[in-house]
């Protein structure tokens, strides 16, 4: 069992922590938030596992995804702001 | 050179977790961005940067992914925090100050 293995479970049980908050959330917002987060600690986790399974195109499949999670929150905060 | 890369790897895991776990804990919208944004921006910045620095054939890629996160990150907990204020979304009943009370139109919603 390497150092790495607890990385994997600290940051796992960090995106845990994350869904948990997002199924009590009372609001919008608060689940919105914690999408949020939970989306960037996956971003630092696949680059993690990339090192691991020494696999190059983790990084880019990492890349997209921080893309893609920054302008669905910017979506949807413009839309709670106001409404589309 | 790996060593110091694994010593920052879990310095930034540490730092996700908190980060997480100020998800859970606190009570209010706005103190959960703080923990959300500012744990998790270093966090994934440390974590990234660490392996980049065990594996230097991929620095350049990993600096590339960290600066990204560090640029959007704060940028859309800004517009998180942005919309919940202007959607009137309440403090914490603990909270001390409220400084959008001093200007009115930061609380108004401007028509598209």
């Amino acid at each position: 069992m390497s150092v790495f293995t607890v990385y994997l479970i600290i940051i796992i049980l960090g995106v845990i922590l994350c869904l948990i908050r997002m199924l009590k959330g009372p609001g919008a917002p608060d689940r919105v938030v914690a999408v949020d987060t939970a989306a960037t600690v996956t971003t630092a986790l696949l680059v993690l596992l990339g090192f691991l399974f020494k696999r190059y195109v983790y990084l880019d499949v990492s890349l997209v995804y921080a893309l893609l999670t920054f302008i669905g929150t910017v979506a949807i905060a413009r839309y709670l702001e106001r409404g589309i | 050179m790996y060593i110091v890369g694994e010593i920052v790897t879990g310095i930034g895991a540490i730092f996700l977790f908190l980060g997480s776990l100020g998800i859970l804990r606190l009570p209010d919208v706005y103190n959960r961005l703080q923990a959300g944004t500012k744990c998790t921006t270093l966090g994934a910045f440390l974590t990234t940067l660490g392996v980049g620095i065990m594996e230097p054939a991929w620095f350049w890629k990993t600096l590339l992914i960290a600066l990204f996160i560090m640029a959007t990150n704060p940028i859309s907990s800004h517009a998180l925090g942005r919309a919940s204020c202007k959607s009137n979304v309440p403090l914490w009943d603990k909270s001390v100050v409220d400084k959008t009370k001093d200007f009115e139109e930061c609380r108004k919603v401007e028509e598209a």
